[in-house]
């Protein structure tokens, strides 16, 4: 292995975040002070608990795997296309390293950068409600899993994306409404029988739902079945890394 | 000197069917510069990418230090270092900091003492700590080269280094890689610019169409393709050349006032004495002469349009 190197774009990613430290930081403490008021206070005055948890606890880890997946996904796809675009990516491709490496860099500094979002946005929310861990160790695990998964799906758009516009294509219309919609700021059992069934389709509904059952010990669904479902996410988004640099597809004439 | 780049029949092929790279071999004594001359779409710049890694040859085998580029490919590529003929760099990023970049990426341990000299040595030490977005474009192209050197290169390609510059900075950058190739660097060109091959390079190749039409020292394929020509300038011009002088196979230029004779300086007989003889003659009356030698320039035309041909 080429630990320099993983080293050195690992620290080059990273410097870029600490360039805007102050905006990466005072970002999400702001949306997650504006998410509790609107849904904390204007929402949440209505529903009162959900399976015994207050709803400002409860959207808690909804709150966290929104950022934590979109952040992973942002940071991770600008890292890789961004050398692309302004044609840096010659140095990568001439250099001794292999697709591991890069991967390992590149998605390590976006899995670190959306971890360290994921840990602000927990402590934000813990000046607004009253915030219990179950499971510490399952929680950083979930959260960390879902870091790696994401960046990795970042990755893969990043290198897909042609321009800026693909490069916001998917993480907007695509994983922001399944986001959203996985139960985020709900429990699924609060949906109609046929809405739950087709919920159920939605693969971020098992994340969310793992993650929620590390903080308050309940889930949406098995535990187990929320393990498969972020280790399947992780391993299709490693094959994919994998074919790119096989092939060498948009990347590699 | 020994062999340091070695390539074998090398093939690109694209899934279009378009060959930019039609079997070229070619071989680069350590410490030499090369200068790769060919118009826009020749396959120079395919030729360095697919040795550098950033393309991928459809056959042939190329070897660097003795280390395939494929099989070998860790200690190919930690031998090469690569100056883009576009200037890619971060321009957010520090000049140190991108310099840093480039030697851990190739697996170098921090040494900053290295880098020190060689912003010192490109005159950029005192811009160390500037962004990117802040440089010159000359100042740009040699951080590009600092890049590539940061990790201590024993090859170095230079993809147009030059394009786009102004006279005084190409003259700048000759000089540095004059120091490089000093310095025990075997360095390989491409250039639009014919004057820079004859000015820097030791030896020089031509390609056209993906085909390596020639490689050859500079100085011997001067002397033998290169011709001399000498310009009789008449005191009152003329119509035709006068057939007492048709053995020398004069043109009359310049509307009639001047004749053109073209000889081979290698002949053991340049027939110079009998042409100014039969001249004298025929009663020409001479106002001046001089001769020219042609350049690479004309020889490398020449080679171009004799392969379009």
């Amino acid at each position: 292995m080429n630990w320099q190197a993983i080293r050195s774009i690992y620290t080059f990613e990273m410097a870029r975040f600490f360039r805007t430290l102050m905006q990466s930081f005072i970002s999400p403490v702001i949306s997650t002070s504006l998410y509790f008021v609107v849904f904390g206070a204007a929402i949440g005055s209505r529903i009162d608990q959900v399976d015994g948890v207050s709803y400002g606890a409860f959207i808690v880890p909804g709150l966290i795997m929104l950022s934590v997946m979109t952040q992973a996904i942002s940071n991770a796809s600008f890292g890789i296309y961004f050398p692309k675009f302004i044609g840096t990516i010659y140095e990568l491709l001439s250099a001794p390293v292999n697709f591991l490496e890069i991967v390992i860099g590149y998605v390590g500094a976006a899995t670190t950068k959306a971890l360290f979002i994921g840990i602000v946005i927990l402590a934000t929310s813990a000046l607004f409600v009253d915030l219990q861990i179950q499971h510490p160790f399952a929680m950083m695990a979930f959260m960390l899993l879902t870091c790696v998964s994401f960046a990795l799906f970042g990755f893969i758009i990043g290198i897909w994306a042609q321009n800026f516009e693909q490069l916001q294509l998917i993480p907007l219309l695509i994983v922001t409404p399944l986001v959203f919609l996985g139960g985020s700021f709900y429990s699924i059992s609060m949906l109609p029988p046929v809405w739950q069934t087709i919920t159920l389709f939605n693969p971020v509904v098992y994340l969310i739902s793992g993650f929620r059952w590390a903080f308050f010990g309940m889930a949406d669904v098995p535990i187990g079945l929320s393990l498969l479902a972020i280790s399947g996410v992780t391993a299709l988004c490693m094959i994919g890394v994998w074919w790119i640099f096989k092939t060498g597809w948009r990347i590699r004439k | 000197m020994s062999e340091i780049l070695s390539v074998r029949d090398l093939v690109k092929r694209y899934d279009d069917g378009f060959e930019a790279l039609k079997g070229v071999t070619l071989s680069i004594e350590q410490g030499e510069i090369l200068a790769l001359l060919g118009p826009n779409g020749a396959g120079k710049t395919t030729l360095i990418s697919t040795i550098c890694g950033i393309t991928e040859g459809t056959s042939g085998t190329v070897t660097v230090g003795g280390h395939d580029i494929v099989k070998g490919y860790r200690d190919a590529r930690r031998m090469i270092g690569l100056v883009p003929q576009e200037i890619s760099l971060e321009p957010f990023e520090r000049v140190i900091n991108t310099v840093r970049f480039s030697r851990g990426l190739f697996g170098k341990p921090k040494d900053e003492a290295h880098l020190e000299k060689i912003l010192r040595e490109l005159s950029l030490w005192d811009k160390k700590d500037n962004r990117i977005m802040e440089l010159s474009g000359g100042m740009k192209r040699r951080v590009l080269i600092a890049k590539a050197l940061s990790h201590e290169p024993e090859v170095l390609f230079l993809d147009e280094p030059t394009a786009g510059v102004d006279v005084e900075l190409r003259k700048d950058m000759w000089e540095i890689v004059a120091a490089l190739k000093a310095s025990g660097t075997t360095i390989i060109l491409t250039t639009h610019y014919i004057e820079e091959a004859e000015a820097i390079a030791d030896r020089v190749g031509v390609i056209a169409k993906g085909e390596l039409l020639l490689v050859e020292e500079k100085q011997a394929l001067m002397t033998r393709m290169g011709k001399k020509q000498l310009q009789i300038d008449l005191s009152a011009p003329l119509i035709e050349v006068p057939d007492v002088l048709s053995k020398y196979d004069l043109q009359l230029v310049q509307d009639g006032t001047a004749l053109l004779y073209t000889y081979d300086t290698r002949a053991e007989r340049t027939g110079i004495t009998g042409l100014l003889a039969d001249l004298a003659s025929a009663g020409l009356s001479m106002s001046d002469l001089q001769t020219k030698q042609s350049s690479l320039e004309d020889i490398f035309v020449g080679l171009v349009a004799e392969d379009a041909a």
